[in-house]
């Protein structure tokens, strides 16, 4: 008995945790899928009415549904081409042994870690139209003032650079990471062969390390589909429905107007897009060392 | 001398275009602080005041005056410090037995749960908690922070538990340990440095989450971010000390990563994780 308890103890560690993830990750995940067969209304008494796949119908019916869509598609490949163009450039300087070095990355990486409501808060500030301090700036450089979260034309865009700036440092630090393990070999050569700065960061680092690129683009395209404290505190969905995404219409049809058994379908749709892009993820980095 | 020339017009641009790199970071964190030391007069002063003569604590008194911060802290502390510790008491031992037993399986769970969107815990965990009795308890808000927290220790700790070497613990067993003697013994000591981490790590984002405990806590079981969030909607343009409390909630935060710099870099890109 003892014997055998030893030799399960590293399953046995693991069933704890595993038994706590099934709970609290598993469990609710199983009970979205059959919420979204059924006909449910928080708060109500009668029982919930199967629906089968009304739902899902509904959901493709839904106007605001289908308009969530796209405009999520747009803040996502905003959200993940400023931060991948910014934050590779920011990688290869902080590549380079300079004095201060360590400071400066680690205050460079703070936005990604301070808390989002703060952040929300002090851009909502800065985005004033008539008191903020980015109008200002414009000014200075004899650009007019924008209206920047407050017009539905410019809202997604405007969240966009919150986002950029927010996470830049992610892609940052995944891409400085495959820098730091890069041969050293390409480089003699292309030294050989006389190519200058740039050509080398062309030609030789960035294909080096583009499966790192690959891998923060990913993770980055996952988090901005889910992307919601930062829109819900700024504009929740607004002007209008101008920058309500699908995570924000999610919050809204469940919380706002309880309709439960939609916004399941809805996040079961959502998931599969999430699990088809983590597909994609996994493949990558099978290709890669970089765990 | 043309190559000396050559050598310092590239660390020139090289110093500018770090300098524009660092510039919004340095200015948002300058002007956060600046908004919450301003007077009134100066905040909504157009051309802004970028420059202030006149420092103030007032916005700081008035933040602590009129709202329940201190309350909301506590909440806060008592769930990011509950969730972080189920999270590492949970996840240590498993992010062990998964590396030693390469059951990578249950790695691939916490793929899972680090791509699903919150709200498809929410929805579900709404109406259980409203079922059974747990609405509005700390219980329901660690539980869901827990979510965050214990994939992201086992994650964490897996990759260092990979680097103990082995013939470390074989010592240890040979001499007459249990396998659970030299995971205690052995492995946790060699792998402190990645216990602070994911502890430090898992406790920022409780800290920091805002989507749980807008839906799952009442106004007395407020975190720190619902509670700024909902001054923001009674304060307007009294930017002053709404600024104070952004700062005062994210300092905590702040301070963490200054002080643990290198170990949370580290840790953030071994895991590729956020909350």
């Amino acid at each position: 008995m003892g014997l055998s308890l030893e030799r399960h103890t590293y399953s046995l560690m693991i069933v704890p945790a595993a038994v706590t993830v099934l709970l609290i990750i598993v469990f609710p995940l199983i009970y979205t899928l059959w919420m979204a067969v059924h006909e449910y209304s928080m708060g109500a008494n009668a029982p919930p009415r199967f629906l089968g796949l009304a739902n899902y119908v509904e959901a493709f019916r839904n106007q605001r549904f289908l308009e969530a869509i796209p405009r999520t598609l747009y803040f996502t490949v905003l959200g993940v081409l400023g931060p991948t163009i910014i934050g590779t450039a920011a990688a290869l300087a902080f590549a380079r042994e300079f004095p201060g070095r360590g400071l400066l990355r680690t205050v460079f990486s703070l936005p990604m870690m301070a808390t989002p409501v703060s952040i929300a808060l002090i851009w909502q500030m800065m985005f004033h139209p008539q008191l903020g301090v980015l109008n200002y700036f414009l000014s200075l450089i004899h650009v007019s003032p924008q209206l920047w979260v407050y017009s539905p034309r410019s809202v997604i865009a405007t969240l966009s650079i919150v986002e950029t700036w927010q996470w830049t440092p992610f892609v940052m630090l995944i891409v400085l990471g495959g820098l730091a393990v890069l041969p050293t070999e390409p480089y003699e050569a292309a030294l050989i062969d006389g190519a200058s700065r740039l050509q080398t960061i062309r030609y030789v680092t960035i294909p080096l390390v583009w499966p790192y690129i690959m891998t923060a683009i990913l993770l980055r395209s996952i988090d901005a589909l889910k992307a919601f404290d930062i829109i819900y505190v700024m504009t929740q969905g607004g002007p209008g429905t101008a920058s309500e995404t699908l995570n924000i219409f999610l919050y809204l049809q469940a919380f706002a107007f309880y309709n439960v058994g939609l916004s399941s379908a809805i996040v079961v749709i959502f998931f599969l897009i999430l699990v088809a892009m983590s597909i994609g993820l996994l493949v990558t980095r099978q290709k890669t060392s970089w765990q | 001398m043309a190559v000396a020339g050559r050598k310092a017009m590239g660390q020139v641009g090289f110093g500018l275009s770090l300098g524009l790199l660092m510039a919004p970071t340095i200015f948002f964190f300058y002007w956060m602080i600046s908004l919450s030391l301003k007077t009134d007069v100066d905040n909504l002063a157009y051309p802004p005041v970028l420059l202030p003569r006149v420092l103030t604590l007032a916005n700081y008194v008035y933040v602590f005056a009129n709202s329940h911060l201190l309350r909301f802290a506590v909440n806060s502390l008592i769930v990011a410090v509950a969730s972080t510790g189920l999270a590492l008491v949970l996840g240590i031992p498993a992010g062990y037995g998964i590396a030693r037993s390469r059951r990578y399986g249950t790695a691939l769970l916490i793929l899972v749960a680090r791509i699903t969107p919150a709200l498809s815990y929410l929805i579900p965990w709404f109406i259980l908690f409203q079922q059974l009795g747990l609405a509005n308890t700390y219980l329901a808000l660690i539980l869901t922070h827990l979510i965050i927290g214990l994939p992201l220790v086992i994650w964490v700790m897996l990759g260092f538990f990979e680097g103990v070497p082995r013939e470390l613990e074989d010592a240890a067993l040979i001499d007459g340990c249990s396998r659970f003697g030299s995971f205690l013994r052995v492995a946790v000591p060699l792998t402190r440095p990645g216990i602070v981490v994911s502890g430090i790590l898992a406790f920022i984002f409780s800290w920091n989450n805002f989507i749980f405990a807008v839906v799952l806590a009442g106004p007395r079981l407020q975190t720190l971010p619902v509670a700024v969030f909902s001054m923001m909607s009674f304060e307007q343009t009294n930017w002053g000390p709404l600024a104070a409390a952004a700062l005062l909630i994210t300092a905590p935060v702040l301070l963490l990563t200054l002080t643990f710099q290198r170990d949370i870099v580290a840790g953030l890109a071994a895991g590729g994780m956020k909350g």
